[in-house]
């Protein structure tokens, strides 16, 4: 769909675990597509300390009740006065911004990462992608048993792995030691959005598989619609911007050492 | 409806409202918000008479009411302007300025020069006081003769419509301004942005890449509006005045002290609509007052 800047209307707010919150936010005009992967740039209400926009990836939408849904994970002053919205609140958003993973096609074996709040896109990633009929597997990493959320609701949609880095849940480690990565599985490719060293660390075992990768980067933006030039990665034609040429990159076209 | 067209030199502005140089793309990237036709003029992101990559990431750090920026011009240079950008702002019917950099007298000249040949670009801004780069960019506005000497170079080469912008990273800008208008400049625009850093306590390290960068937004604003006072009463010909315009109130606060037209920034990040917000605006605030044009109150400030 087009880019837009409009008014959202909060329709619920629920708190999933100590620092993440469900935002569901409703359109008054009809939601276009929105591509897995891509991300909307919030205007944080009543927060005169966050003086710029707040990007959050696209968690869900559902175009029947014409509400997308953003995963907020509590890290700063933005994302703090957003957990405390309540319902019918409005919040200015601009969306849908950056280009989205590239779909599997059906039957293709697929392997989503997420590590920390990098699971939101993976949801919206997931439920099409088995809509289309792909096999779906998902791995997500997390801190320890307390930061792990959603499970449930991903285990609706393909086989899913846990780890921890204090081994509370599922295997011990980083998802990097988890085996569905390690054993040369057979995906066609690997979907990968967390901190940089996880994507970096992921990236490096698929290329060593010859799977292909794509990661989603989460550079600080100040514009997010590609005006400003500020939220740059290095690639191997040139810096290119993060919010419009990205989010998600194919792995092979960056300049990462790996 | 007041009269809300405006003149800087030959260059006849509909309304005052222009966007200031990095901070709107080539103008394309906002046709999904605005029609950017309803713009007074337009300022193309700096261009360099070579491909520049920029400096490195991280290149913003958020600041109380403002942003650092540490770009560094990133851009594809002239030929890549000419061929694949220029076609297509072409289609725009309002003023197109392309905002020209360079880190050598020559450099300069030699882009001016080729801008001139575009005949859809009536004018250019020659930015004289950019922070982030390395050679050239503030050195030219934060020293006297430097700021003469290339205002003199590049009139001879170019005959639109030649604006001057200038760094408020000096003791006295109004010296700068009286310099660059006696050397040709046909309006002067200020300012750009205020050489500012932030550091990251937890690492211990500086945000930028650049360790220092450019400071705009609402927390330059006062500044700037006190430096685009003191322009408007050194020179004769029109000043067009930014720096942390966030709204039409703050935007009218420039044409009293002096400014015949603004340019929006930083605020564009954060409503890709405020600029036509920004018109809407004015024309208000002048029909309220019974003000029948916006020119009425350039520097009518009453003291
Ligand atoms: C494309 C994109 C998609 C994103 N998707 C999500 C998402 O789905 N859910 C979610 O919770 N967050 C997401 N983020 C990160 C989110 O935007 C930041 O956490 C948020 O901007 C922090 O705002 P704040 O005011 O709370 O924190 P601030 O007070 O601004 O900062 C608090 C701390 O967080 C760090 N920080 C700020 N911004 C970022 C960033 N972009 N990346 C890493 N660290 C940062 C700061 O350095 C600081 O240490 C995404 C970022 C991008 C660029
Ligand atoms: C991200 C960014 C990039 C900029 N790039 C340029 C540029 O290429 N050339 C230029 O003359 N000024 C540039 N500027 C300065 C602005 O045009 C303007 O002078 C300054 O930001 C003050 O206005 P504001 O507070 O409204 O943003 C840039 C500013 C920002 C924030
Ligand atoms: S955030 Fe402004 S260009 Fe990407």
């Amino acid at each position: 769909m087009k880019k837009t800047v409009c008014d959202l209307t909060v329709t619920s707010n629920i708190q999933l675990n100590h620092d993440n919150y469900l935002l569901r936010l409703h359109a008054d005009k009809k939601l276009g597509k929105i591509i897995p992967g891509q991300f909307v740039n919030i205007l944080v209400p009543g927060s005169p300390g966050t003086f710029l926009r707040r990007p959050f990836s696209v968690f869900d939408v559902n175009y029947d009740e014409n509400t997308l849904s953003v995963l907020v994970k509590t890290v700063g002053g933005g994302t703090h006065k957003l957990s405390l919205l309540e319902i019918n609140q409005r919040v200015n958003a601009i969306f849908p911004l950056g280009n989205g993973f590239s779909l599997p096609q059906k039957q293709e074996k697929i392997l989503l990462v997420g590590g920390g709040v990098g699971i939101a896109p993976m949801m919206i990633m997931a439920k099409e992608s088995k809509e289309i009929g792909a096999d779906v597997h998902i791995l997500l990493g997390a801190q320890s048993r307390r930061d792990h959320i959603l499970i449930d609701q991903f285990s609706e949609l393909g086989s899913v792995y846990i780890t921890t880095d204090d081994g509370s849940l599922g295997t011990k480690g980083f998802v990097t030691h988890h085996p569905v990565l390690n054993n040369n599985e057979g995906f066609n490719r690997v979907y990968c959005c967390g901190p940089d060293p996880m994507m970096k660390a992921v990236a490096k075992i698929s290329k060593s598989h010859g799977t292909e990768c794509e990661v989603s980067l989460e550079n600080t933006m100040a514009c997010g619609f590609g005006v400003c030039l500020c939220c740059v990665t290095k690639t191997k034609s040139g810096n290119k911007c993060v919010c419009t040429e990205g989010p998600v990159f194919n792995v092979k076209d960056l300049s990462w050492q790996i | 409806m007041a009269d809300l067209k405006v003149k800087i030199h030959n260059l006849e502005l509909k309304n005052p409202v222009m966007t200031a140089s990095g901070t709107f793309g080539n103008g394309t990237e906002f046709d999904d918000f605005i029609d950017v036709n309803q713009l007074g003029a337009i300022l193309c992101k700096g261009t360099t008479l070579h491909n520049r990559e920029g400096n490195d990431y991280p290149r913003m750090a958020e600041t109380p009411s403002g942003m650092l920026n540490a770009v560094g011009l990133q851009n594809k240079g002239v030929d890549y302007f000419i061929e694949h950008i220029y076609p297509e702002i072409s289609k725009y019917s309002t003023h197109v300025i392309i905002n020209v950099n360079g880190s050598s007298i020559e450099e300069y000249v030699s882009l001016a020069e080729r801008i001139n040949e575009l005949e859809n670009i009536p004018a250019i801004e020659l930015n004289i006081s950019c922070p982030n780069v390395k050679e050239g960019g503030m050195a030219f506005g934060t020293n006297l003769k430097m700021a003469e000497q290339v205002t003199r170079e590049v009139r001879k080469a170019y005959n639109k419509t030649l604006i001057v912008k200038l760094s408020p990273n000096v003791t006295c800008i109004s010296d700068i301004a009286r310099a660059v208008e006696a050397q040709g400049a046909d309006s002067i625009s200020l300012i750009n942005t205020f050489l500012g850093m932030a550091i990251n306590i937890e690492t211990q390290r500086p945000v930028l890449s650049t360790i220092t960068g450019g400071l705009s937004g609402p927390a330059i604003k006062p500044i700037a509006l006190r430096m685009v006072w003191q322009v408007a009463q050194a020179v004769k010909v029109p000043v067009i005045g930014m720096g942390g315009i966030m709204n039409a109130a703050d935007a009218i606060e420039f044409f009293l002290a002096g400014a015949t037209a603004v340019q929006i920034g930083t605020a564009n990040f954060i409503d890709p609509t405020v600029t036509l917000k920004i018109i809407e605006g004015i024309n208000s605030y002048l029909d309220k007052y019974n003000i029948s044009s916006i020119n009425d109150i350039v520097g009518k400030l009453q003291m």
